[in-house]
């Protein structure tokens, strides 16, 4: 078994008496594509949240390759090398899906230049490679508030690919995206965080999706992890079928 | 094209006095508010407002004062020293007030710059409260120079810093940093979550912001020989805000064009009426309901419809 680089260890929240993280502890391994299941309103959302600092649990500990990392404000967790896709795309609306990208890629290693363009060739190129990846090569121009939803959050992840992370996490992916353009999305991340090395987790609600690419699923239900395993095996239990996949 | 009328528009500046001498006062101001103008439009660039910006102008003025006071003569050191002076000024009040947004940040701007306005006013002892100070003509590279004569360098020299501070500034507005600053006006979320320290990116544009307004408020001290504390009014700071939504944001050269918009119509509606605040009003109003990008986006407009 590869190594752990996230532990969640017993986290605790709650929302105005609603426990949206009751008791919550968990690993993600090195190399993994973990998928996170539950039905609306179990605290997937949350989970990330705590993950990259947005929320501070009331009790608990996340480390990130055995340190500490509870309590860091999402800016810090992201310099140590975790990205975050949104479940409501975060983009720059009033900025072009290009320089969307390239203000990610600026993000990651050149911000401080005030004297170099933003558009350099070398990272023109590089955000123009990232689109085509997801499939966005057409909207390069565009500017990123006029594009369809869909398009918005294959941009929302492109952006955080961009970040080139160790850890992702993707927030229902596949959400807002087309039956037509969800496999060749997933097929297309694959490779890109195989080829990248990036191990990550992600949110969802198509349960195809599930079977076919993930490698573990973690399965919520009311701020708790209820079962995990296998694709195969979560979705022979009893259980997660009444509770989660007939509910998603 | 738009290259072309800029350069255009700049030698006519240049040109201008040679045939209407009364201009190159006019014109020398209108530089002065331009340059303070584009630090009220930088900050609006992430969507800020600030309604104080006056209090920069007026920093830099009396800096002048007190440093040609202090035995300073020369006309370069004097301008550097009093825009460090202000980007200190900057850095210090901007560390505050960077944490507000939308009305408190506006408000707070304000608020500090009635507190510099009170100060100018009432310190009589070091200020000259309401008698201001005044500014003597300086030296220029060690030579002693008429006060005409200063003047004319000071309008040319004037001209040529807008235009090298400009094509700065649009190299700032261009890099990473510059889009990170117009980023900070529709996702903060997002600037965070791709690790940029949204503060720093922030207190950089309060300080360029900041000199900005310092090197407008020096040349303008040197340009009419005195510093008032009314330089820090919050009219004043009014008045930026105006000239720079007027102008356009959407371009470094929208602050200078609403500068020289309003201060030629100023002079010229002034001669003939006392209704410049209702002329003003007027074209304020015409601005904002046809041209949302402001003058500058007349010149823009035409960019794309040529391609
Ligand atoms: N910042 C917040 N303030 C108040 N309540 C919150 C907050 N964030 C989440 N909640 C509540 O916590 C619970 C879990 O929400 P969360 O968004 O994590 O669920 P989810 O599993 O992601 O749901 P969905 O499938 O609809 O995305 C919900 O009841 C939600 O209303
Ligand atoms: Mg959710």
């Amino acid at each position: 078994m590869s190594a752990s680089i996230l532990q969640v260890r017993d986290l605790h929240v709650e929302f105005n008496g609603v426990k949206a993280a009751d008791g919550v502890s968990l690993d993600i391994n090195e190399g993994e594509f973990l998928a996170v299941i539950g039905p609306n309103g179990s605290g997937k959302t949350t989970l990330l949240n705590l993950c990259t600092g947005y929320v501070r649990p009331k009790s608990g500990s996340i480390h990130l390759d055995g340190r500490a990392i509870t309590g860091l404000t999402p800016r810090a967790i992201t310099r140590r090398g975790v990205a975050r896709a949104f479940q409501i795309p975060q983009l720059f609306s009033d900025q072009s899906v290009l320089d969307n990208m390239m203000l990610a890629l600026a993000a990651k290693d050149g911000l401080w230049t005030m004297v170099r363009p933003l558009a350099e060739p070398a990272r023109r190129e590089e955000a123009t490679a990232l689109l085509d990846l997801v499939g966005l090569r057409d909207d390069k121009n565009r500017v990123s508030r006029t594009l369809p939803e869909g398009h918005r959050k294959l941009l929302d992840i492109a952006v955080a690919l961009a970040l080139k992370p160790r850890l992702l996490l993707l927030d229902e992916p596949t959400s807002g995206v087309s039956t037509l353009e969800r496999f060749s999305l997933m097929e297309a991340l694959m490779s890109a965080l195989r080829t990248r090395n990036i191990t990550a987790l992600f949110v969802e609600h198509d349960m195809d999706v599930v079977a076919r690419y993930a490698n573990r699923v973690l399965v919520w239900n009311a701020g708790t992890v209820m079962a995990q395993g296998h694709p195969d095996e979560v979705f022979k239990d009893e259980r997660v079928l009444k509770n989660v996949v007939g509910v998603a | 094209m738009r290259a072309i009328l800029l350069i255009v528009a700049i030698l006519a500046i240049v040109a201008a006095p040679m045939a209407a001498p009364w201009l190159q006062f006019v014109l020398t101001m209108a530089v002065a508010k331009g340059l303070a103008a584009l630090g009220v439009a930088v900050l609006l660039r992430a969507g800020m407002i600030s309604i104080g910006h006056a209090m920069f102008v007026a920093a830099s003025a009396y800096g002048v004062a007190f440093l040609a006071r202090a035995g300073i003569a020369d006309f370069g050191l004097l301008l550097v020293l009093s825009v460090v002076i202000t980007g200190l000024a900057g850095a210090v009040v901007g560390a505050f007030l960077i944490r507000y947004r939308a009305i408190f940040f506006a408000m707070l701007n304000l608020a500090v710059s009635m507190v510099f306005y009170a100060l100018f006013a009432k310190l009589y002892g070091v200020t000259g409260g309401t008698d201001g100070m005044t500014i003597p003509v300086p030296t220029v590279f060690g030579i002693v120079l008429s006060e005409p004569t200063f003047k004319a360098v000071l309008f040319y020299g004037s001209v040529a810093l807008m235009v090298v501070v400009g094509l700065a500034v649009h190299r700032y507005l261009d890099s990473p940093l510059g889009h990170a600053l117009s980023a900070v006006h529709t996702n903060e979320v997002r600037l965070e979550y791709l690790g940029v320290p949204v503060w720093a990116v922030l207190l950089v544009a309060y300080v360029v912001s900041a000199v900005l307004a310092g090197l407008g408020g020096a040349i303008a001290g040197f340009a009419i020989g005195r510093v008032v504390p009314d330089f820090a009014f919050w009219t004043a700071s009014g008045h930026l805000v105006l000239v720079a939504v007027l102008g356009g944001i959407g371009g470094v050269p929208g602050a200078f064009i609403g500068a020289f918009f309003l201060e030629l119509l100023h002079t010229e509606a002034a001669a003939f009426t006392d209704a410049w605040n209702l002329i003003v009003g007027a074209a304020l109003i015409g601005v904002i309901m046809f041209l949302p990008k402001g003058l500058y986006g007349l010149l823009t407009r035409s960019e794309v419809s040529a391609k």
